[in-house]
């Protein structure tokens, strides 16, 4: 049984920006994207080890930060949805979780293609890549059980419980190479980091660049969710009317 | 230089990995906005 409202719940159009900002944000977006793909390619040193092959670092550690940033998105909507059900949080959990699938996706498909020539293998699994492809898994779980349940409140309540549960593999995730032996790279920056400062710039203008392609797909993500709300409002308006036209 | 093709991939892989994406959400965009023109239009009538 349907218990969606007629009305549009409010701040509805809170991440709705007009077209012209959008090709604004876009283009912004693009031309950062393009720079810092620039910068990882050309500008930052060559690492000496690893040579070349180390270039997919620029994109491969600020996909997974980005991820990390969109799944702490989808658990605060999850939080405050639970809390007030208002159905706009909801918009945006679903809308993080697909996106932040993406960004797990670039990460978990980078990650291989840089680890065959440095390791000579594709993948093992070890604490950080199991977690990892875990996280991915309970994300993707996350949008196929939103599939199965049609009614929207209980959607979103089970889908809001279940994301709160999928983000305790977040710091799992993370500090795996802290606690357990692990093939992947221990971390290079922060506490007892070593990387260059040149290559620290680049990689902060590529997470930079990410983060802005994180904040267009998830605005465009959320238009979707509320034009699906739009859309079932206007069908039960219409079948209200003809209802009582029919009376 | 070594292993350029696998940089190369990599960054393929980024940007075909993004474009996707986005592409099934403009086409998931533009599809409800048809919809909601349909409903609308049919509500006026």
């Amino acid at each position: 049984m349907a218990t969606l409202s007629a009305s549009t719940p409010a701040h509805a159009g809170a991440l709705r920006p007009s077209n012209g900002a959008n090709l604004l944000e876009t283009v912004l977006v693009a031309l950062l994207l393009g720079f810092a793909g620039y910068c990882a390619l050309f500008v930052a040193p060559t690492e000496k080890t690893m040579g070349v092959i180390q270039r997919i670092f620029y994109f491969h550690v600020p996909s997974w930060w980005s991820a990390f940033i969109a799944f702490a998105i989808v658990l605060v909507a999850n939080v405050a949805y639970l809390r007030g059900r208002n159905p706009k949080w909801d918009w945006l959990g679903v809308s993080a979780a697909e996106v932040g699938v993406a960004f797990v996706t670039v990460g978990l498909v980078t990650g291989p293609i840089w680890a065959h020539p440095v390791w000579r293998i594709w993948w093992t699994w070890d604490a950080r890549l199991t977690s990892a492809f875990v996280l991915w898994v309970l994300y993707v779980s996350f949008l196929l059980l939103r599939t199965l349940i049609e009614e929207p409140e209980r959607r979103a309540v089970v889908s809001a419980v279940f994301g709160i549960f999928a983000a305790v593999d977040i710091p799992l995730v993370y500090f795996s190479i802290w606690f357990f032996r692990t093939q992947h790279p221990q971390p290079v920056i922060g506490d007892g980091g070593s990387l260059d400062p040149s290559m620290g710039k680049v990689l902060l203008l590529c997470w930079a660049a990410m983060l802005g392609i994180l904040v267009v797909m998830v605005r465009q993500r959320y238009r979707v969710e509320r034009l699906r709300w739009d859309v079932d409002r206007l069908r039960l308006e219409a079948s209200q009317s003809n209802s009582e036209s029919g009376r | 230089m070594k292993n350029l093709d696998s940089v190369f991939a990599a960054y393929v892989a980024v940007w075909a990995i993004f474009f996707v994406y986005q592409f099934t959400v403009s086409r998931r965009l533009a599809r409800l906005q048809s919809e909601v023109e349909r409903l609308k239009g049919a509500e006026k009538r």
